[in-house]
């Protein structure tokens, strides 16, 4: 079974405990105006031109981005940071685009992933079907589990998709096995608003499972990528909410009783 | 840090290096008294020594608690004509050049000019060896494939046990008349010459008491003075005078006598330290190594009966600390300078580790030593902590907590693989670990080796004297062998072959010279004073540099093993197994310096496996190289019984032997540095630091004496405890490789930038280099270019 991915990120220190290997799969079915790995949005290799410069010379190189690996093979990949995933209570994770759309290589990848002991994080936008946010929610240690805003206008809008599917996703979840920790992307005038941030808190206050919030308050780093492949770069305009508005938002879901990591 | 240390600290900060004439004129009146040169010639070293001592400048710097310096003056810097002569030319170099400048005014030109150059011209050491070495090994020494440091410094590179703390010299006087008393009266030459040593330790035994003692007269003459100015009560200049007094006690009652009090610890090491740097320049400074297990037993005897707190200990460890950042190293000789275009001794005290005994060796003092190298932020003396799988994880992050201000100390080193390379070289347990790392990264038993450093070993020239059939390229000399033309090489393995038996030829060339001097050493330049410190020097009544250390070892230092993999591999891709060029076609590339081949160097850099990736395509030929190295060094013995062995550190060689070599098949252009230590090409790794701790750990590091990772990481990195945490495992991890020693240059790149345009403003900026740290700025800018250009691990 074979699998696309973008990338392999090892001494990946932000998607989980300890120190982490994390693939980016290929793919993703939202798009967000502020995505930072526009890369793992279309689903299969891109190749393109780009421009390089070496002792003053101007060349142009194809550049492939994404390759086709089997699973059984990228497990190996994964595994060459064993000694330091050991060391540190680490293991790998999953990230993307969107992992559930490879939902078999994904399921595949943590199976094999208990077998060989790892602990491994799974960090998903939650669109995906009922069926396959169960059996995730059974194979994984960890899921890191995005929402974005409860206004499903707004969604839509910036995220093309609406919110309820990701929403009952949410709730299955929370009944698996897996530990949940909610990702909050915050972003100025999206979803940083007081409003926003009390019918998240009260929409999440009946699920007791769920002990901890990171927020990751939104930075400008993908324009660089976006030119490389031409892709429309959707992110002018946004920005992330002050310090202080950050440290409010913090407060309110410490008040509500989680436990928050900022920057995730 | 107190009003006083602050005082002392920017004294000895913008305390300007001097020449001094002082020592060289000493040696010189001592060498032209008549009769000298009949007596034996230990017998003249040790009177030398005494001669020097007694008639030395002594210096005692205000509100100062330890005292001595070697100059008459912080930082006056003296020189070793017997050892090697500073030509006129020589001292105005000294004087004008920009980075790292000795001062040297008119008197001392004079004294040069007129008494120590005519006196010493055609007898100096260095002119000895060099009539003595033979053409094959000067062809390769001025190519570039190795350098020798004992051309122009005295064999050197041990650290201190710890002898001093429960012994005065008079008690070693009476382990040396032992010694005496067993010799007899036999009459053979041998038993003559091991008496004449003997005598000479004694000699220098008394010496070091007379120079203590000397230190106390003037002290008492200080505080009486205070007396004729305090007409008025004064209560600074009384508690001034009491401290004086305390310390003329202190001098007169050691080094004579065993140390009782941590200050008297202290005094007892800085005079040994005078000493074995008056004496001789041996490379790379001498240093009490274990520092806080050698003073513990005396802060806890005094912390409880109340002589000492916590406090006062803290002072008086940074007025030792002051002690070294007085003392520069020697400066060197003729247009060497280029070798080391930086220069500093390399003092490095251990912090941590393993008692004798197997225990965490981890104590308060430890604790209280790491807040002192925080608080002092200066170059010397060099900081590392040893951290052995018992040790706690507090300990790793204190040191990190230092490791992030950005200075580049401490380094860390792995106690269990120190020990495990020990015992593999045949040091009992106990004797290793007591050991440590010293230097850079190098491996000792401190207090009972005599491991010398004979030089840099460049592994990439080899290659490109290989590819050239055993010519120089540069000079168009032949200096290898022939080992045939590359382009006929049927396979890779061929090319791997001739590369061998390059090397080896090197190495025997490398090692006949290393054999020369050390003979030259043995016969010429005794170190009695050194040799009543290193056991067992004073039971075999045999000086340190004959063999009377009790583990004698010599290290050929590889360096540019990153580049070296990185141009094989090149080669095995492109020639062997992608055929996308000739070896002929290749090797002409190469001669153009990649000038109209810019596509395919590009590919080269960015689409050709390279060391450091943990990718075995490229980390398997380190591994095969590492073995050629090891196995070429291996199995050797010197004239004085010590094993060659090797170790993997540039200091800053790479940068030298980078500019003798050519364009490499790396991709690396011609004249550029190589690779330093066992880190990867600079910008080679892309996979971040696990892969290349993976990378660098592939190769059987306990094999070593040493080897030697850089890693840099901004302090954005460190900035969190749970940051901090993942760096304490990053280390822990590499050490349960086998890795040997890794350490962090926590800067930014855009940091060091601006300092590069604006020096002034960024004066404390100190980055590691290569196994030490130095001042950004007194860095060439070279050596700034490739520290910014280390790859970054941005998180």
């Amino acid at each position: 079974m074979k699998v696309c991915i973008f990338d392999i990120k090892r001494f990946a220190i932000h998607d989980g405990p300890g120190i982490r290997t994390t693939v980016f799969f290929k793919g993703c079915p939202l798009e967000c105006w502020w995505c930072h790995n526009p890369e793992g949005i279309t689903k299969d290799i891109e190749r393109f031109l780009e421009e390089v410069e070496l002792d003053g010379i101007l060349m142009e190189k194809e550049v492939e981005l994404g390759r086709w690996i089997s699973v059984e093979d990228l497990m190996d990949e994964l595994e060459k940071d064993r000694v330091f995933m050991e060391e540190s209570s680490g293991g790998i994770s999953i990230s993307g685009g969107e992992p559930l759309q490879q939902a078999d290589a994904l399921f595949r990848l943590l199976e094999l992933s208990g077998e060989r002991n790892f602990h491994s994080t799974v960090d998903t936008s939650g669109y995906a079907s009922k069926e396959k946010m169960k059996i995730v929610s059974r194979l994984a240690d960890l899921i890191l589990f995005d929402l974005k805003s409860m206004d499903d206008e707004k969604h839509l809008k910036y995220t093309g998709v609406s919110n309820k599917k990701i929403i009952q996703n949410l709730e299955i979840a929370l009944k698996g096995s897996a530990e949940v920790h909610l990702r909050i992307p915050l972003i100025s005038g999206f979803n940083d608003s007081p409003e926003a941030i009390e019918s998240m808190v009260d929409y999440l206050e009946p699920y007791k499972r769920l002990k901890v919030v990171d927020l990751l308050p939104y930075h400008r780093l993908g324009s660089h990528k976006y030119q490389r492949f031409n892709r429309e770069y959707l992110q002018n305009g946004f920005k992330a909410p002050t310090k202080t508005r950050i440290g409010e938002i913090e407060k309110t879901f410490e008040d509500a009783g989680y436990s928050v990591n900022i920057g995730g | 840090m107190n009003e006083r240390i602050k005082k002392l600290r920017t004294q000895s900060q913008e305390a300007i290096n001097r020449v001094s004439a002082e020592r060289g004129l000493l040696v010189t009146e001592f060498y032209s008294q008549k009769g000298i040169s009949k007596l034996p010639v230990s017998i003249q070293r040790a009177r030398c020594f005494d001669y020097i001592l007694r008639n030395k400048a002594i210096c005692i710097n205000d509100g100062e608690l330890i005292v001595g310096e070697r100059g008459a003056e912080p930082r006056a810097t003296p020189t070793y004509p017997e050892i090697c002569i500073h030509t006129l030319e020589d001292l105005d170099i000294l004087d004008s050049r920009e980075k790292v400048s000795f001062a040297v005014d008119a008197e001392t030109r004079k004294v040069f000019d007129e008494n120590i150059i005519p006196f010493w011209e055609g007898k100096s050491n260095r002119e000895k060896i060099m009539k003595l070495l033979p053409q094959e090994w000067k062809d390769a020494y001025e190519a570039g494939v190795f350098t020798e440091f004992q051309e122009q410094r005295a064999p050197g590179h041990t650290v201190l046990g710890d002898k001093i703390y429960h012994k005065g010299m008079l008690d070693i006087i009476d382990d040396i008349h032992l010694s005496l008393n067993k010799l007899g009266s036999n009459e053979n030459a041998d038993s003559q010459q091991q008496r004449d040593e003997l005598e000479a330790m004694e000699h220098t035994a008394r010496a070091i008491i007379m120079y203590a003692e000397r230190h106390a007269d003037l002290l008492e003459r200080n505080a009486r003075k205070l007396d004729d100015k305090s007409d008025k009560k004064n209560d600074l200049l009384a508690k001034r005078k009491a401290e004086l007094l305390e310390m003329a006690r202190i001098c007169r009652k050691i080094p004579a006598k065993k140390p009782e009090t941590f200050h008297e610890a202290l005094q007892y090491y800085w005079f040994v330290h005078l000493g074995v740097i008056t004496e001789l320049n041996p490379w790379d400074s001498f240093n009490p190594g274990r520092l806080d297990q050698h003073l513990f037993p005396f802060y806890t005897k005094e912390l409880e009966a109340g002589t000492l707190d916590r406090e006062s200990a803290r002072e008086l460890l940074q007025s030792f600390w002051i002690k070294f950042n007085n003392h520069p190293s020697p400066p060197k000789v003729g247009v060497t300078a280029q070798e080391s275009s930086t220069y500093t001794d390399f003092s490095l005290i251990n912090v941590g580790g393993l008692t004798a005994d197997g225990d965490d060796a981890v104590n308060e003092l430890s604790y209280l030593i790491l807040e002192v190298i925080k608080e002092m932020r200066i170059l010397q003396p060099g900081s590392m902590v040893q951290i052995s799988q018992k040790s706690p994880d507090k300990f790793v992050m204190k040191a990190l907590d230092i490791i992030k201000t950005g200075f580049g100390q401490p380094s860390c080193f792995n106690t269990d693989a120190l020990i495990e390379e020990m015992t593999r070289q045949g040091k009992s347990i106990q004797d290793a670990r007591r050991g440590g790392a010293s230097g850079c990264v190098e491996t000792g038993a401190f207090g009972t080796e005599c491991y010398i450093l004979t030089g840099y070993f460049n592994l990439p020239k080899v290659l490109e004297i290989t590819l050239n059939n055993g010519i120089d390229p540069r000079t168009g000399n032949k200096i290898g062998l022939e080992t045939g033309n590359p382009a006929d090489f049927k396979d890779f393995d061929r090319l791997m072959d001739a590369y061998r038996q390059q090397l080896e030829h090197f190495i025997d060339i490398k090692v006949k010279g290393s054999n020369i001097i050390e003979e030259v050493f043995a016969s010429d330049m005794p170190v009695p004073f050194l040799s009543i410190l290193i056991d067992d020097c004073v039971v075999n009544g045999k000086d340190y540099n004959s063999g009377g250390a009790r583990y004698n070892t010599n290290y050929i230092q590889g360096v540019g093993t990153g580049s070296l993999t990185d141009s094989l591999t090149a080669l095995k891709y492109h020639v062997y197994d992608l055929k996308t060029n000739s070896m002929d076609k290749f090797i002409k590339i190469l001669a153009m310096d990649f000038q109209d081949y810019e596509y395919f160097r590009y590919e080269l850099l960015n689409h050709t496996p390279k060391y450091g990736n943990d990718e075995d395509y490229a980390d398997r030929l380190f591994k095969q190289v590492f073995d050629f190295y090891i196995n070429a060094v291996e199995g050797r013995k010197s004239p004085r019984g010590a094993d060659y062995r090797i170790n993997l550190l540039p200091t800053t060689s790479h940068i030298y032997f980078g500019t003798v070599i050519g364009a490499m098949p790396d991709g690396r252009k011609a004249g550029e540095p190589l690779s330093e230590g066992i880190s990867p090409v600079q910008g080679a790794d892309r996979q971040g630091p696990t892969a290349v701790l993976k990378s660098a750990a592939k190769i059987d590091q306990l094999r070593t004496g040493g080897t030697l990772l850089n890693q840099k990481f901004t302090p954005s990195f460190l900035e969190t405890e749970e940051g901090m945490d993942k760096v304490t495992r990053l280390i822990r991890s590499y050490f349960k490789m086998n890795g040997h020693h890794i350490q962090f240059n926590v800067v930014t790149a855009d940091t060091l930038r601006e300092a590069q345009k604006e020096p002034e403003k960024h004066k404390d900026l100190i980055v590691r280099v290569a196994g030490y740290s130095d001042y950004f700025n007194d860095l060439g800018k070279d050596l700034q270019d490739e520290i910014i250009r280390r790859t970054e691990h941005e998180v």
